[in-house]
């Protein structure tokens, strides 16, 4: 490893260290009230390494969904990581092997730090950005960690925790709210999840109605191209 | 509670599918192709799509049959929002949100 790539890395990822130890601390913290310990929080941060789809992957191993639904569901909360991805492309080109890494590694954080940081003079640029990816990745994986191992010494109860993932949805949802002009796909979420899930639901089961959701977004969202695509010309 | 293997296989599904959806563009459009507009669309109008989805995903189990299967719920997001419109710090929006919620549903709504 680069030594003067990391120390100019370090500075820059400040903020994620902060954000990721407190967010991990929540998520190792959830995920030892639901009877797994810092190990699985260690595998789980190591491998997975995303902050909402954790989250929601404490609920799914709590419930112990099904291998399919635990698919759809991480399929959905990541796919705006295809935005971040195409956005990246010239970036990562020429990085060889650790390409593969900054790939895994490209959470919501990393890529805003990817976007705007500029490597210091006398700095190989890809050292520099495969530094910000490993540091962001330990800080998480650190925090977690220390989330699980308190959980299990401190001796709180933990009933309503798992609004943590709840309230990240919500702060989603209100810096999109704020970054889009149109509020209808967000609008057309609400309403079709809360007339699908929430009420047919009760008929027909919760699991089978969230796919049927989703495909009524898609297919809602699809039919209003035309009206959507024309009055949101400039993305942010 | 899964048996361990069924939480490995579920954490090796989480981290595999996660994985495909960042290498997904690298693959399909490294090689100069430009991605399909309707692709480009989705992936600008389906993230905020999916996140109001997944809220009331999270809420699902609210009921109204007594106060306390949906006032705590209700209170906590409005203080989740309005915390988070006033000071735009995500930790204190969640942290904050989520305290209030456990005291509710632990201590006031019991």
């Amino acid at each position: 490893m680069d030594r003067k790539a990391l120390s100019a890395a370090f500075p820059v990822t400040v903020p994620v260290l902060m954000g990721y130890l407190a967010i991990g601390m929540a998520f190792g913290f959830m995920l030892q009230a639901v009877g797994y310990n810092f190990i699985w929080a260690f595998f789980m941060s190591l491998t997975i390494y995303a902050g909402s789809g954790q989250y929601l992957g404490v609920t799914l191993l709590a419930t112990a969904a099904s291998l399919g639904t635990v698919a759809l569901m991480t399929l959905l909360i990541n796919f705006r990581h295809l935005v971040y991805g195409l956005s990246m492309l010239e970036k990562f080109r020429g990085m060889g092997w650790r390409k593969f890494y900054m790939i895994f590694s490209l959470t919501d954080e990393t890529y805003a730090l990817l976007s705007s940081a500029q490597a210091p003079v006398g700095v190989n640029p890809r050292n520099f950005y495969f530094a910000i990816a490993l540091l962001d990745h330990s800080y998480w994986i650190i925090g977690s960690v220390i989330g699980a191992v308190a959980g299990a010494l401190i001796p709180v109860d933990t009933k309503g925790i798992d609004f943590a993932m709840t309230a990240l949805f919500v702060v989603i949802a209100v810096d999109q709210w704020k970054a889009y002009r149109r509020h209808l796909p967000a609008l057309l979420g609400f309403g079709v999840t809360i007339v699908f899930l929430i009420i047919l639901g009760q008929i027909f089961g919760q699991q089978q109605m969230l796919i049927v959701s989703l495909g009524v977004i898609v297919l809602l969202l699809l039919i209003l191209r035309d009206k959507l695509e024309e009055k949101e010309e400039t993305p942010c | 509670m899964l048996t361990t293997a069924g939480a490995i296989a579920a954490i090796a599904v989480m981290a595999v599918v996660t994985f495909l959806t960042r290498a997904l563009p690298f693959l399909l459009f490294d090689r100069g192709s430009a991605p399909p507009k309707i692709i480009l669309y989705l992936g600008r109008v389906l993230p905020p799509a999916v996140i109001a989805m997944l809220i009331i995903y999270c809420l699902k189990d609210i009921s109204f049959a007594q106060a306390g299967g949906w006032v705590p719920q209700l209170i906590s997001v409005a203080v989740v929002v309005v915390l988070h419109l006033w000071k735009h710090n995500n930790l204190l929006s969640i942290f904050g949100g989520t305290i209030l919620y456990m005291v509710l549903v632990q201590a006031v709504f019991v």
